[in-house]
């Protein structure tokens, strides 16, 4: 868990904001901000997708390769660079699964749908309602199971 | 870069499954070079900060502003600067719209589908420890076992969920 004054470095939320700006624009430039052309792939009739995801993960896998191998830590906040290590539980394909299933629905990922509410199309509102409720709903029920549940270890 | 929709309108008529003659009918480009420009953007947050950033985490961070429930609290020193990551999103989205798409673009999709799948992506992304973004990307990236697996779950399961759901003649 994050310390409260490692966000505090002057360049910190702009580095942010422009990272967010690549990013969204990425997801727009590549078509996935558009729901349809998302459930084009799932219905194998573009599989463009693929491009994205993998091309994506190419260019982070050099980074996350490389950048701990030559600096130790992060400049604005002292964090050590490493990889996204998320231990393997039950969970990760029950909610996969649970995900998979409103993917596939609506064509349409948190990422995206912000990047969606971007390029004009205020129709994705209803997708964000639904994610924020459905995060919420979550929450709530496994708040509940943690704090009767005396067990502190959290798998996450 | 307008993309041609009216494929779109033919699609229920193709079988389920059906393998398609041309696997790219808009080409790769625009797919490969959108692809690097995410990854740039997970990056430069890297470079920076060493935070690997997914997107599906604002969801809960942003609930800690007003709910106390502990699983959202845990957020809170998050919470300032993923409301910025996601504002990021939506104003490089509006770059690209005002620049390459001339304008506003609407889905077609069904409101139905939007909300339900929403939820459902709400709660699985949270259970399942991460979104495309953040096991797709970032954990693929990391060569993370978790990440490929949920990768592989997802995937698969929306593939059949959005084939059923056209076999069923939902469309769009």
């Amino acid at each position: 868990m994050s310390s409260p004054d490692r966000t505090e470095h002057p360049l910190f939320a702009p580095l942010v904001l422009v990272g967010g700006l690549i990013f969204g624009f990425g997801l727009a430039y590549s078509q996935m901000a558009r729901p349809e052309v998302v459930l084009d792939f799932l219905q194998f009739e573009d599989f463009g997708l693929v491009f994205v995801m993998f091309g994506a993960a190419i260019v982070t896998g050099i980074a996350f390769f490389l950048v701990p191998r030559i600096r130790d830590r992060a400049p604005m906040t002292g964090d050590a660079y490493e990889r996204r290590l998320k231990s393997f539980d039950r969970n990760v394909l029950i909610g996969g699964s649970i995900f998979g299933v409103g993917w596939g629905l609506s064509g349409i990922c948190p990422g995206a749908a912000y990047a969606s509410l971007g390029i004009g199309n205020v129709t994705i509102l209803w997708a964000l309602v639904g994610m924020f409720a459905g995060a919420y709903l979550q929450g709530v029920w496994r708040s509940r199971s943690q704090d009767t549940d005396a067990t502190a270890a959290s798998a996450d | 870069m307008l993309a041609d929709l009216s494929p779109l309108l033919s699609a229920t008529d193709l079988a389920p499954l059906a393998i398609p003659t041309e696997p790219f009918p808009n080409g790769i480009s625009r797919y490969a070079i959108g692809g690097l420009f995410v990854g740039l953007g997970a990056v430069l947050i890297y470079l920076g900060t060493g935070i690997i950033a997914g997107a599906s985490t604002f969801l809960e961070s942003t609930l800690s502003y007003v709910s106390d429930q502990s699983r959202f609290a845990k957020y809170r020193y998050d919470r300032d600067w993923r409301v910025v990551f996601t504002v990021g999103i939506v104003l490089g989205a509006a770059v690209y719209a005002v620049l390459w798409q001339g304008g506003a673009w609407m889905t077609d999709v069904q409101p139905w589908r939007l909300l339900l799948g929403g939820v459902l992506v709400g709660i699985g992304t949270r259970i399942g420890k991460g979104c495309t973004s953040g096991h797709g990307v970032c954990g693929v990236g990391s060569a993370s076992k978790t990440s490929i697996v949920g990768v592989i779950t997802f995937l698969a399961v929306a593939i059949v969920t959005a084939q059923v759901v056209a076999a069923l003649g939902v469309s769009p």
